[in-house]
């Protein structure tokens, strides 16, 4: 339960709201949830409706919403390649290609260790550091910039021996 | 009267209230602007496009304030875009174009996108023959997709949201007219979209799934076939089905319904129900019904319903012919005279329980209500006056809810409570236990069960209840039966009599009744009255049962029977209380026979014969009136419609109601049910009758009653009735839909109850040595066991109790 | 010129509080709260000229003036959404330049009568959110933030608010929906934002950039700032330059900068020396500019820029050179808008998927001119339906590019090179 589990946080999302629009915290909420599970389950869903005061059936409507909350399990770190426009004309969807072939998964795919999930996103507002992305874990959005194939190839690495420690 | 401004539509001249709507204002007027998202019922939302028309607005001289003149007529300036008349309202001087090609193009190309992603499947779907996306794209929409059909994208076409609605995925046009009825209408925001863009679809994510008793409405407002209810859902074409005007039987809202009927190969050639939809009323439930309502009628059409008189003979009860059991009750009830009982309940129609109040007048017996609830009486004086209407209450009208869970009892009742309270009526909910009417409340008060009389009478002495209930412009006060039995109930009534009782003949003042049947208000005006004791009065006697079940709803009852001296019993089924009968008779449903039914609001309201009766049963008037025949005593027999003129002739409230007055309608708004087809299906348009409203009867003196509390020590608990809206009626259970909404019998405690007797959620106890599965809710209060009407617990009054581990 | 936003490439500590006062860091926000009447600072901004940096380009203080009084509480929304593809200008202002910013947020929080503003950024923008949090506790220690602020009866908080992947919430509606715990989708306008915004109240929603502006202009008057950049468009722009282009990057330089000088003079040229084939000048949403001497020379203001048949908007300048075939460039849009598409309007959400299956059927092997020509129409087909901008950007470098470069949709060129 989220709220035994992250009283303080709770508190200090909901100070930032007028007391009478806690739905506003519904954010804020899903992202501390994801903490834990790297995705949305159900039961958290249901615990965060039970905070707010709202149907879990609204809680779910913003999950299917914003592409950062996930329904489903995925590997540890979801790196998130941007291939949008700008940095597509800055050979992003080579360096993707790339990235995939080196990890021998397909776009959308994890690592069979269960660590790195690839996926091709839309613009990140890094547009003149392509190609770049965004590692998407329980700590957090992290971004890498101006990255080749054989940096990300040491960042996987290491985050690969980080990814085992955590666990 | 508002501000009215005048604008021109088409060239035609219109002149509407400030704030209207443009959509509404050309409906007014004869124009169909199409529309897929909006609804007259709720918040305009713009979503769809389909009614972007083309507005022009004459130019204001900036230094004068007035309109700058062009040949003699105001200069009018046009948009660079077209707008959404369904969300702009009207101004001084519009001059709108829904014809101009600008529009035209518009409302086709819309229609094209919209088809891009839709099956086209109309030869099978549900709705086609009533569906707004039809009608619309036959309509305005060009012949010819330019999207190539064989590369549209598929989605699941049979996707049940709970076990009473089911989505169509592919046929949705994303509007939200479901999202947005049960999040701004039912409050119950159990459904929402589910990702976006093209990937837009709707979920629940309730448990049950769409859990909410009014998921039907969704059906009916869906402007393609994308929702369909399970009852239907492949069940007819529209264009084969037949309407009859009829009022729901099931609660005393008396929701204004059509059965669409057809005669089918699948029922061996007769006439079936094949669904039934509201009809508006919009003093009663406007265009909504409860599912309990759109799903219970089964029982009318029942395998096992009584259809041939039976005689008991050697103890066993075998088929007869009218002519023979009629003479047989006849024979019965002259011997006893006097001694005769007859004890009807509120299922019936007002004709019905006029010719058994004459036969027992006649015979100088007694003519029983059947019932748990008191206060009638009261309601026939002290009731809603004419004109009252929920739809026009607001601010400066208080609403008193107590001792009824109304989303229960009576659903549309609370909806129609909740959006007064919306709207800025003060609704003040006083029970003993947490309702879902309170989330819409300004002022809870919670009171111990037995309290109910003695809380309302002190309701004045409070401080701002106090001030709201005595300054209210307005005052309707709504008291039911939670927790409560006759005496207890009657108590509170007249607590509740003696708020209003200076208010009596102002429109939106006045007493309401929770009945826990739909013509209990008409029983009660015609001067048929609850027994104290059910047992004492068979006793000895000659007992005429019609459409109730004691010995069923109380098994200690059977011996009490077994004590009279003759039982008849006029039923749709073979009850418990048929099974012990000397004599039972076959009476018609409702959806056989005409009639009328007198609601909570005290409006009398006429039903039409749906199907054709079944060949030996007959409609209990015309029972009653056979049997007074044999008595040498003269009822009206042959039609419903006779039986009502006696009835007006012998009840002041009742007074110039007759079945053509009855039958009359006037022009409701919104305007549903035309040619535009925009507002859902086609049985919604009201034609045969709205209904009359009764007049007051003279005021009774309010009687001073006083209750006994039950105050049990500590070895006891409190034991204490209550009403769930899916119960063990057999007007319920015989629908198979929704035996799972039933449940299982169970006593309903407090989970710290529970925890003091060491039992858990589905465990056994026995309550007064009666045993059944428990079940938690946190709302109930301390020590106290709820046991759900019905549901086979002995009980029709609150008791002090021994709750056990089973 | 010193840089007035970008001013921690002057300045590289800007982003500490100490170095920020000693650079004369909430001095504007002090004269407004101690010197001004809200009314003066609406005035000041209003005679500035200063216009939105989001795109739009509506009259700040304009907007400012529409918030009535006979409604409270007010509420400020900074935007710092930054979605549109081709646009990283607010980013580096929040990362470099954090306080001016934030500054401005207060300022501009004090001229409407707000007492909470709330900073909108995209769920993507995590480490941004964290660090302007940071800030924020620093203001607050600072007393630039609390109640009673210098010593005057003024009080104000600033909360960030971390959306979670959608352009749509940039749509000022859409992301006060967000706020309030609910889908991005935008509302029906009218009521504004000004009237009936964050939870049904007054509200100011305003960029990070023009907010930026803000502090400057209390600071050294209206006057000077409408003696930068041009009439029509006063003050500098923050130009976010990407696509074929040597050196990438956000550019501050007074508006009436011409694309030749950007191009060229700041942004170092185009990778080898390939000429510029088109322009798009406000991201993905732009109309396609075709670069011929007459566009390259053109200034880059509001009113100039449209004579190109385009928009500035927010000034996000994407080069496309001759080796890029449009096709793919408006493949890429418009698997973009499809995307994005909130769902919630027909030819929106309709529209977009269509054209995206157009134009995959155009990538692969069926560019008949019967198909590009449907694109087209499907396009124009959106235009002025939309509930929101959003739908009428996704047609824009469709329209146009099929207009103006028709030979890329030719049969031969379909699938040529690219990226």
């Amino acid at each position: 339960m989220l709220a035994e589990k992250y009283p303080e946080e709770i508190k200090k999302i909901f100070a930032k709201y007028p007391p009478e629009q806690k739905r506003s915290a519904v954010m804020p909420l899903l992202y501390l949830a994801q903490r834990d599970e790297g995705y949305i389950t159900k039961s958290a869903l249901e615990d965060i409706a039970g905070i707010l005061d709202i149907t879990s059936t609204d809680v779910a409507e913003i999950v299917g919403f914003y592409t950062l909350y996930h329904d489903k399990q995925a590997g540890k770190y979801r790196m998130q390649v941007c291939t949008d426009l700008s940095c597509a004309l800055r050979g992003a969807d080579k360096f993707l290609e790339e990235l995939c072939g080196n990890l021998g998964v397909k776009v959308g795919e994890t690592t069979s260790d269960g660590m790195i999930t690839i996926e091709a996103v839309m613009c990140l507002a890094g547009c003149d550091k392509a190609p770049m992305f965004q590692v998407q874990s329980s700590q957090g959005i992290e971004y890498h910039e101006n990255m080749t194939v054989d940096k990300t190839m040491e960042l996987i690495a290491a985050l690969r021996k980080s990814g085992r420690e955590v666990k | 009267m508002a501000n009215m401004v005048s604008l021109t539509i088409d060239g035609q001249a219109v002149s509407v209230p400030a704030e209207t709507l443009l959509v509404n204002a050309a409906k007014k007027v004869g124009i169909d602007i199409p529309v897929f998202c909006y609804h007259p019922k709720m918040e305009p939302v713009g979503m769809c496009r389909q009614c972007l028309v083309e507005i022009g607005r004459p130019v204001m001289d900036r230094a004068t304030g007035q309109p700058v003149m062009e040949d003699g007529k105001p200069k009018i300036s046009f948009g660079p875009k077209l707008e959404t008349a369904c969300t702009t309202p009207v101004s001084e001087g519009m001059l709108v174009l829904t014809q101009s090609d600008k529009a035209k193009a518009s409302q086709k190309e819309i229609l094209e996108f919209l088809l891009t992603s839709h099956p086209l499947d109309c030869p099978v779907c549900d709705k086609g023959g009533e569906c707004p996306l039809q009608n619309l794209t036959m309509a305005h929409a060009s012949p010819q997709s330019r999207y190539i059909y064989d590369e549209k994208s598929h989605a699941a076409k049979h996707v049940p949201l709970g076990d009473l609605i089911w989505l169509d995925r592919e046929r949705c046009i994303q509007c939200a007219r479901c999202i947005r009825f049960q999040e701004e209408i039912a409050g119950e925001p159990v459904l929402a979209f589910y990702q976006r863009a093209r990937a837009t679809d709707i979920i629940t994510n309730s448990e049950p799934g769409f859990d909410s008793v009014f998921s039907g409405n969704t059906t009916d407002i869906c402007p393609v076939g994308a929702l369909t209810t399970a009852d239907f859902r492949f069940g007819a074409r529209p264009w084969e089905l037949k309407a009859a005007a009829s009022i729901c039987a099931q609660c005393p809202v008396g929701c204004n319904v059509t059965f669409n009927t057809r005669r089918e190969a699948m029922s061996d050639g007769k006439v079936a129900i094949k669904r039934v939809m509201p009809r508006q009323n919009e003093t009663v439930n406007e265009i909504w019904m409860c599912d309990k309502g759109r799903f219970a009628y089964h029982y009318t059409e029942d395998a096992n319903r009584l259809v041939k008189p039976m005689i008991r003979k050697d103890g066993t009860l075998v088929a007869a012919s009218w002519t023979e059991s009629l003479q047989a009750v006849s024979k019965a009830l002259s011997a006893a005279k006097k001694d005769t009982v007859i004890l009807a309940s509120g299922r019936l129609s007002n004709e019905d329980l006029f010719n058994l109040k004459q036969l027992a007048d006649h015979l100088g017996g007694e003519a029983l209500l059947y019932t748990h609830m008191g206060g009638g009486d009261l309601t026939s004086s002290y009731g809603v006056s004419a004109d009252t209407n929920f739809s026009d209450i607001r601010q400066g009208t208080t609403i008193l809810v107590v001792a009824s869970d109304l989303y229960n009892e009576a659903p549309v009742w609370f909806l129609r409570v909740k959006q007064a309270a919306e709207r800025g009526a003060t609704l003040i909910v006083a029970n003993a236990r947490e309702t879902k009417l309170e989330r819409y409340s300004k002022f809870v008060v919670r009171y111990s069960y037995g309290d109910e009389a003695e809380t309302v009478s002190a309701l004045l002495k409070k401080d701002k209840i106090g001030e709201t209930l005595s300054t209210a412009e307005n005052l309707v006060v709504l008291y039911g039966s939670d927790g409560l039995g006759l005496d207890g109930s009657s108590a509170l009534a007249a607590a509740c009599a003696d708020l209003v009782k200076g208010r009596a003949s102002k429109p939106n003042n006045g007493l309401i009744g929770v009945w826990p049947r739909a013509n209990d208000q008409g029983a009660w005006e015609q001067g048929l009255r609850p027994a104290t004791d059910l047992a004492k009065a068979f006793h000895d006697k000659a007992v005429y049962i019609l459409a109730a079940d004691p010995v069923g709803d109380d098994s200690n009852l059977q011996e009490a029977l077994k004590g009279a001296k003759f039982v008849a019993v006029q039923e749709l089924f073979l009850t418990a209380t048929a099974q012990l009968a000397d004599v039972v008779l076959p009476a018609q449903a409702y959806t056989e026979r005409e009639g009328s039914f007198t609601s909570g609001e005290r409006r009398a309201q006429r039903f039409y014969p749906a199907v054709p009766p079944h060949p030996e049963t007959r409609a209990d008037f015309a029972i009653t009136a056979s049997i007074a025949k044999e008595l040498g005593f003269e009822l009206e027999a042959s039609s419903a419609s006779l039986v009502m003129e006696r009835l007006a002739a012998s009840f002041k409230a009742f007074a110039g109601v007759s079945y053509r007055k009855l039958a009359e309608t006037s022009e409701q708004w919104p305007i549903v049910g035309r040619r535009d087809l925009y507002y859902g299906g086609t049985t919604y348009e009201n034609k045969q009758g709205l209904g009359v409203h009764l007049a007051l009867n003279t005021p009774l003196p309010i009687p001073s009653v006083s209750v006994k509390f039950l105050r049990p020590d500590e070895d006891h608990w409190l034991a204490v009735p209550v009403t769930r809206l899916y119960d063990c009626g057999i007007t319920v259970t015989t629908s198979e839909l929704l035996r799972t909404h039933i449940g299982a019998a169970a006593v309903i405690l407090h989970p710290d109850t529970a925890a003091k007797l060491g039992v858990a959620a589905g465990e056994q106890v026995k309550v007064n040595g009666f045993q059944a599965e428990v079940r938690l809710d946190g709302t109930v209060p301390a020590s106290v066991a709820l046991l759900p009407r019905s549901m086979g617990f002995p009980i029709d009054a609150p008791a002090v109790a021994v709750v056990k581990k089973a | 010129m010193a840089h007035l936003l970008l001013r921690h490439r002057d300045i590289p500590d800007i982003g500490r509080l100490d170095v920020y006062k000693k650079n004369g860091g909430f001095e504007a926000f002090k004269k407004a709260v101690t010197g001004m009447q809200p009314q003066e600072v609406i005035d000041v901004i209003k005679s500035s000229g200063l216009r939105g940096r989001g795109g739009a380009g509506f009259p700040t203080g304009v907007k400012w003036s529409f918030i009535p009084n006979s409604i409270w509480p007010h509420y400020v929304v900074a935007n710092a959404d930054e979605s549109e593809p081709g646009t990283f200008k607010d980013r580096e202002i929040m990362e470099g330049n954090p306080f001016q910013f934030l500054e401005g947020v207060a300022i501009t929080a004090y001229a409407t009568g707000a007492n909470a503003a709330y900073v909108y950024l995209r769920g993507e923008f995590w480490t941004v959110a964290a660090l302007l949090d940071e800030k924020i506790a620093e203001m607050k220690k600072g007393a630039f933030l609390g109640d009673k602020l210098f010593g005057s009866d003024y009080s104000l908080r600033i909360f960030t608010h971390l959306g979670a992947g959608a352009y749509i919430c940039g749509e000022e509606t859409a992301l006060l929906e967000s706020i309030e715990g609910k889908r991005g989708q935008p509302r029906i306008r009218p009521p504004f934002p000004a009237i009936y915004g964050l939870y049904g109240k007054p509200t100011v929603v305003n960029n990070v950039e023009t907010l930026t502006n803000v502090p400057l202009i209390i600071d050294q008057g209206a006057d000077w700032f409408k003696s930068l950049g041009t009439a029509d468009s006063p003050g500098v722009k923050i130009f976010s330059l990407s696509g074929r282009i040597n050196k990438p990057g956000n550019y501050e330089l007074p508006f009436g900068t011409t694309f030749r000088q950007l191009i060229y003079q700041h942004g170092g040229g185009v990778p080898d020396n390939r000429p510029v084939k088109a322009i798009m000048a406000a991201g993905a949403s732009s109309t396609m500019i075709v670069a011929d001497d007459k566009a390259l020379d053109t200034p880059m203001d509001y009113a100039s820029v449209r004579t190109l048949g385009a928009d500035l908007g927010s000034a996000s300048v994407i080069v496309i050179d001759d080796t890029v075939s449009l096709e793919w460039i408006i493949s890429k849009t418009i698997h973009f808008f499809t995307h994005e598409s909130c769902g919630k309007c027909t030819p929106c959400r309709e529209g977009t998927f269509w054209m995206m299956h157009l134009i995959e059927h155009i990538e692969h092997g069926n560019a008949t001119k019967e198909n590009v020509e449907l694109l087209h129409s499907v396009a124009k087909q959106m235009q002025n339906k939309c509930l929101c901008p959003l739908g009428e950007f996704a047609t824009m470098a469709v329209t146009t590019a099929i207009e103006r470069f028709p030979a890329d949709f030719a049969p031969s060129e379909v699938g040529g090179s690219h990226g």
